[in-house]
């Protein structure tokens, strides 16, 4: 029988952005188990919770992470606003909506870099990150900033993109999706990334259900949930149909971001076509009193803020559940049997975020 | 504003493994496990959802209460589990993976529960 030996993986690796720690159980160069931990950069963001007035809290929110930094905003707004029952202007809805796609692409451009480095193919790196730029150029022309928004608040949002913007935008994605669909090309039809990748981290249908995943590596998996179902922000107004592939493994989980490429290009365009006039915001008077859990799609799944208010100015509880947390048990899975070279690789199908799992 | 129907159902902790089969047999995923200190107990809400159908349970909890793993139902319960183990001092018994208060790797010492600051180690560790 083969010696086992442990391998720590992380908390610093070339191919790890942020900090995590896998221990990797190993008969010589196979994984046979993996036990993660996390905890490096923790900030005990839920706590700050009982300290800032709940109308404040939304700028540490959108902090808890750099890149689905508008989403968590997002998720935390929308909790106050249900448990106040305030009614958010269509207008303002619909922008919440152009920028949340606008951040879902240019996170999956992101990772497209990232995932395209790890295999070890720089020039798809580069491409992936130039494509990005543009995606930031337009959050940066609309918002103010490339990382964080700071757009949205209880009651809508703060700042409008107007029509003349909103046509920029529409002519920016005509030359922009041609080139992510030269860049898609790549990633799904070249030999030598689908040998990389093919095969690669398999979980099943019924392994992704179990065992809670969420977004990209959920629907990778063949199953349908995409949080944008529920309807919330304008979602519910547009035509959107989640993007699935059936393999289960590090090139399905790539397909699927891929393919949500066109989907947010798609949904940015029906919003900017139909995007109703009136105001961006409504004025919110008394304090939240009651409790919700706010679901949201992130890049990388579902994300759920759950909101607690006792009727003062200060929550007495916000507990931010991040799909990273939640793909870690499939991660857990889907290592035992691969081999150590194709550890980094697996890891990143994930698209792990720990900054906000170390909320 | 679209809201979500979304229901919570308070359970005593003894129907906790039996009340998680039946959601488990009935086909909810597991979305979330997550616990909130109120003055002198602990409230958790393990929270389910089917086709967009969005159910808690929720037990209440005093601090010394030896809470029973779902982790024998849900396999990647332990993540959440840990997680509220670490953080708020739960005794969790019977996961399928025990970090023994390790899962989060902070200087601080934990856990950081609101009622229980300045009190030993929690019981896993």
């Amino acid at each position: 029988m083969p010696e086992r030996i442990v391998v720590p993986f992380g908390p610093q690796h070339p191919v790890l952005p942020e900090p995590i720690h896998l221990d990797l159980v190993l008969e010589d160069e196979t994984v046979v188990d993996v036990i993660p931990s996390i905890g490096y950069v923790h900030r005990g963001l839920e706590q700050l919770v009982t300290k800032r007035e709940y109308t404040d809290f939304v700028h540490v929110a959108e902090r808890i992470c750099g890149i689905c930094s508008f989403m968590h905003g997002l998720a935390y707004v929308q909790g106050i606003e249900t448990i106040m029952d305030v009614e958010v202007p269509d207008r303002a809805r619909y922008l919440r909506t152009i920028w949340s796609e606008c951040s879902r692409l240019h996170s999956h451009l992101l990772w497209l870099g990232l995932f395209a480095d790890a295999m070890g193919f720089e020039s798809l790196f580069m491409q992936s990150w130039r494509l990005r730029e543009s995606v930031l150029d337009v959050l940066e022309d609309t918002s103010g900033g490339r990382v964080i928004q700071g757009t949205c608040k209880v009651g809508g949002v703060r700042r409008d993109i107007g029509r003349e913007k909103l046509d920029d935008i529409l002519r920016t994605l005509v030359p922009f999706e041609q080139q992510c669909r030269n860049l898609g090309d790549v990633f799904l039809n070249d030999e030598s990334v689908k040998n990389r990748l093919q095969g690669l981290g398999i979980v099943t249908k019924g392994e992704a259900y179990d065992l809670g995943a969420a977004g990209p590596t959920l629907r990778g998996s063949g199953v349908p949930i995409d949080a944008r179902n529920l309807g919330y922000a304008a979602y519910g107004d547009l035509d959107f149909k989640p993007v699935t592939e059936s393999a289960g493994d590090c090139y399905a989980r790539c397909a699927v971001r891929v393919g949500e490429l066109f989907t947010s290009i798609d949904l940015i365009r029906q919003a900017a076509e139909t995007i109703p006039e009136g105001p961006i915001e409504v004025k919110v008077t008394g304090t939240p009193d009651g409790e919700y859990f706010s679901r949201v799609e992130q890049p990388r799944g579902e994300v759920v803020h759950y909101i607690r208010g006792n009727g003062t100015k200060h929550l007495t509880r916000a507990r931010i559940r991040t799909p990273t947390l939640a793909n870690l048990p499939p991660l857990v899975k889907m290592l035992p049997g691969c081999q150590l070279a194709d550890v980094p690789v697996i890891v990143l199908s994930i698209d792990p975020c720990i900054s906000c799992t170390e909320r | 504003m679209t809201a979500e129907k979304q229901t919570i159902r308070e359970i005593p902790l003894g129907d906790l493994e039996r009340s998680v089969r039946e959601l488990h047999g009935d086909g909810y995923r597991l979305v979330q496990i997550g616990c909130t200190a109120i003055e002198e107990a602990y409230e958790i809400n393990y929270s389910f959802d089917k086709d967009f159908t969005f159910l808690n349970l929720r037990v209440t909890v005093t601090p010394e209460t030896e809470v029973p793993s779902i982790s024998g139902i849900y396999w990647g319960a332990f993540i959440y589990e840990n997680e509220m183990h670490d953080l708020f001092g739960i005794p969790v018994t019977g996961m399928n993976i025990d970090f023994h208060g390790a899962m989060i790797r902070t200087a601080q010492k934990q856990p950081f529960s609101v009622t229980r600051k300045g009190e030993g180690p929690c019981r896993n560790a």
